[in-house]
């Protein structure tokens, strides 16, 4: 077992690596740099930018900003934003916690609807509900995130007035960003004032319900898909035979048996899904004005601000590859055969 | 249910706030976050808006909803005969606000003045070292190199010393950049060795104070009661709800979570209007929609070219495509609403027959290949460049002329339009004060050539009269010199002028005061919610 995590972490630092130079190499692979996208439409002194390059440490060869930017990481510095001069560290634990809230809410609804709909559609195989179940999942795995969250918006917030808009928490209430996870300061907010915050915790859950599916229905259509055809193959097994002919109960073979052993591709798909959910946040915190990492790093993008790209994007990549690489150390410990193989 | 609660709030949040009058919260619906609140080091509107409007006040300010200057925090002033030396009388009494970081010891003077200005003109400024960034607008509007010094001569008189007369200083230093800053804030924060809190947490004399700002969530502020305008406060609270898609701004309005937003889509204006909780004003935009020809490409050099080139052009369609209607044909390089504008200048009448044979004077019979530059982005002065361009290819047609259209990521599409890399292209500009000399002088002079004047477009006898008006203080003596230098514009044709695009403003009935910015700013004085 250790050897495999060995082996693992070895490979962590070539990827590693390789983000880094990606990153820094494709945003400056976009035309225009920070001085020129302030100035848009207006005249650029040219001795001003070259002062202002130089003040950023940009008028100095590749190789040597490159350099720079390792030395600076391996001393753990992410540096400053260009825009807002804010730390990158900083300016990014401001935000994150909203993206993990809503990250681990669209993960919740996606594992449990996911779950259920695929073992009940493998059950019930080529009834009207497992070709049901598989065609919704098929279109909400085909649904542009954008339109799909306006369409949402349109129905549930506007028309029946169910959901709030868009947001975290209603305006009125001013609770300030104590862990940034908005549950749990409205919950202690309204511990603290029960009559002035009066409502704020379910206002909240209000403001997630809408952004959680959004985001949440590519996973789950993933999920449904996956459980379902893992539960067939299983159930096809000898061993899944083998313990109907003992006379099980329906339920014993279908939950112990067959589903404990289907779960672990699922597992992996869900692991997988932790990258789609940070690219899909992106989308999601636009369309719903939720102030995580996504829109963060869109506006980092259109402004040139190189240190928020690279180690923005270098944190996120971090978090899905340890995410994938703790999910590899569970499977490995749930299959023997993955952890030996060479 | 829902606004019950919310009644129930806004009751205990007055309550809490202990006020006789129930004034209320406005919420707007802004469509981004400032980059920071220190306005001297940006040049976005958002930046503006949640601090210079908000949060500063300004030596001379503009009338709202107007591009007339009147008093802020300079009662009066006086110019020298030569037009280089402008000293300025201070209000007395204004306070600094008083927040849980900074607590003034005493209201508004000189010292203030001086370190506000000093900061962007004077590199070896204390302020400027601790906290070292650039100054984009003192740099575009070239105070940064016209300014000699800005002297402290009582506590309440400032003098300003020009190397050159400037007839629009005072539009210039209207400007939010030029926000007064406390000079007693800065000497605590660089005591203290923050000097860069400045741009998180601003210490202003404006309407409202700042209050707590959550990056892409949103900003609070809290009416200034010891505003030096008296009753120009008419809200408790003040928060900027930031809300990037503006069709979701839209719903937002509609479900009562903000009172005003920003930047409507233009196909939502439609259901706007017909809302019947809504309502909507508009404005003509300080802005000009334009194409611009490469006067330096040889065949673009030929005045009948450009002259056949623009006859071709059905000015009528485009507005209606692609402004929707919202929007007026541009005979000008500047707006309507601008002095000077020049009546008497029209369009050539949209004539295709008569372009070809234009043409063929010029020796083109069957016309010629040209390429055609469409911005990447959507623009209050032009809102779908690529419609344009593709209408104009059409039209070219008709006379023979195949245009190419090219598009680039927007900062190479500027930078390589100032580098004069195309042959035509669509571009449009926005005014930041109100002076003629932000677009004739910006846009047009030989000075420009490289910078934002994209048609490259150099003439001795337009420039003379352009430095001439800006060395002058006389406005009726200025307003001829404009009024002449856009003749010499329309005969020279550098451009084609398409359309001054109309500011549509939308929000809830119960928002009133509420007036459109020429320069497309948020200002929430006098505003109040029913």
């Amino acid at each position: 077992m250790f050897t495999f995590i060995l082996r693992r972490l070895g490979l962590l630092i070539p990827t590693f690596f390789g983000i880094t130079l990606l990153t820094f190499g494709l945003i400056r692979m976009i035309p225009g740099d920070p001085v020129e996208v302030m100035m848009g439409e207006r005249s650029l002194d040219p001795q001003m930018h070259a002062e202002a390059l130089h003040r950023l440490g940009l008028d100095k060869p590749l190789y040597a900003q490159y350099f720079d930017y390792l030395s600076n990481l391996a001393r753990g510095d992410l540096g400053q934003s260009l825009v807002t001069r804010e730390n990158v560290w900083a300016e990014f634990t401001t935000l994150f916690p909203a993206t993990l809230e809503l990250a681990l809410c669209a993960m919740l609804f996606a594992s449990v609807v996911g779950l259920l709909a695929g073992v009940l559609a493998a059950i019930k195989r080529g009834s009207l509900f497992d070709h049901g179940v598989m065609g919704i999942s098929l279109t909400g795995f085909s649904m542009p995130i954008f339109w799909w969250g306006l369409v949402l918006i349109m129905f549930f917030s506007v028309s029946l007035g169910w959901t709030p808009v868009s947001g975290r928490l209603d305006l009125m209430f001013d609770i300030p960003p104590d862990t940034g996870f908005m549950l749990i300061d409205a919950w202690r907010a309204e511990a603290a004032d029960p009559e002035y915050n009066a409502g704020a915790f379910k206002d909240a859950l209000m403001h997630l319900i809408l952004p959680s599916i959004v985001l949440g229905t590519i996973p789950l259509a993933v999920i449904a898909r996956m459980t379902r055809s893992s539960m067939l193959e299983v159930m096809q097994e000898d061993y899944v035979r083998t313990a109907r002919a003992k006379g099980l109960s329906p339920a014993r073979v279908i939950f112990v048996h067959t589903l404990r052993n289907a779960l672990i591709p699922v597992l992996t798909v869900m692991g997988l899904q932790v990258g789609v959910l940070m690219g899909g946040a992106v989308l999601t915190e636009t369309i719903f004005s939720w102030p995580g990492i996504g829109k963060w790093l869109i506006d980092a993008i259109g402004r040139r601000d190189y240190p928020v790209v690279q180690n923005g994007i270098l944190i996120v990549a971090t978090l899905v590859i340890l995410t994938n690489f703790i999910v590899d150390i569970l499977y490995g410990i749930a299959n023997p055969r993955i952890r030996h193989a060479k | 249910m829902k606004t019950n609660k919310r009644i129930l709030v806004a009751a205990s949040l007055l309550a809490a706030a202990n006020l006789a009058s129930a004034a209320g919260t406005l919420i707007y619906c802004s469509e981004a976050s400032p980059e920071g609140f220190d306005n001297a080091q940006y040049t976005g509107g958002n930046s503006f808006d949640a601090s210079g409007h908000a949060v500063y006040n300004r030596l001379v300010e503009f009338e709202q909803g107007s591009t007339k200057l009147q008093p802020g925090l300079a009662e009066s002033w006086t110019v020298s005969p030569d037009g280089k030396t402008y000293t300025f009388k201070l209000r007395k009494g204004v306070k600094f606000h008083t927040t849980d970081f900074f607590k003034p010891t005493r209201e508004l003077n000189a010292d203030d003045v001086v370190l506000t200005f000093d900061r962007m003109v004077n590199k070896n400024n204390a302020f400027r070292k601790a906290y070292p960034v650039e100054f984009p607008y003192a740099s575009d509007t070239g105070l940064d190199a016209n300014i000699v010094a800005v002297e402290k001569v009582d506590a309440n008189t400032v003098r300003f010393v020009l190397k050159e007369p400037d007839a629009d200083l005072l539009a210039k230093i209207a400007m939010p950049f030029a926000s007064v800053l406390s000079a007693e804030y800065v000497g605590q924060l660089m005591a203290a060795g923050k000097a860069a809190d400045i741009n998180q947490k601003p210490v202003g004399t404006g309407p409202f104070v700042f209050k707590r700002y959550q990056k892409d969530a949103q900003i609070r502020f809290a009416a200034n009661k010891d505003y030096w305008k008296k009753g120009a406060v008419k809200v408790d609270n003040l928060v900027f709800a930031i809300t990037t898609d503006p069709s979701v701004r839209f719903q937002k309005m509609k479900a009562g979570e903000c009172q005003i937003m920003s930047y409507p889509k233009p196909t939502d204006l439609a259901a706007m209007k017909t809302d019947p909780k809504m309502k909507m004003i508009s404005s003509q935009g300080f802005n000009i929609g334009y194409l611009s020809y490469n006067t330096e490409k040889p065949l673009l050099k030929k005045k009948e070219v450009r002259q056949a080139l623009d006859m071709a052009i059905n000015r009528k369609a485009i507005i209606d495509a692609v402004y929707q209607g919202q929007g007026v044909e541009a005979a000008n390089p500047i707006p309507p609403t601008l002095w000077s504008y020049n009546k008497s200048l029209k369009n050539a009448a949209f004539d295709p027959a008569k372009a070809k044979a234009l043409l063929a004077k010029a020796g083109y019979p069957n016309g010629f290949e040209i390429t055609l530059w469409a911005m990447p982005v959507q623009r209050p002065y032009n809102p779908n460049a690529k419609l344009m361009a593709e209408m104009i290819q059409a039209d070219w047609a008709k006379i023979g002329v195949k245009a190419k259209i090219t598009s680039y990521e927007w900062g190479e599409y500027l930078k390589r339009m100032k580098n004069g890399e195309h042959d035509t292209g669509l571009i449009g500009w926005t005014g930041d004060y109100a002076s003629p000399d932000n677009f004739l002088g910006v846009l047009l002079t030989c000075e420009a050539v490289g910078g934002s004047n994209y048609a490259r477009y150099c003439s001795k006898e337009f420039d003379q009269l352009v430095l001439a008006a800006r060395k002058s203080n006389n406005v009726a003596e200025r307003t001829k010199l404009y009024a002449k230098a856009q003749e010499v514009f329309k005969r020279d044709l550098p451009w084609s002028t398409i359309a001054h695009s109309t500011v549509n403003q939308p929000m809830r009935k119960e928002v009133n005061g509420f007036k459109i910015s020429p320069f497309g700013d948020y200002t929430f004085q006098n505003v109040s919610v029913r």
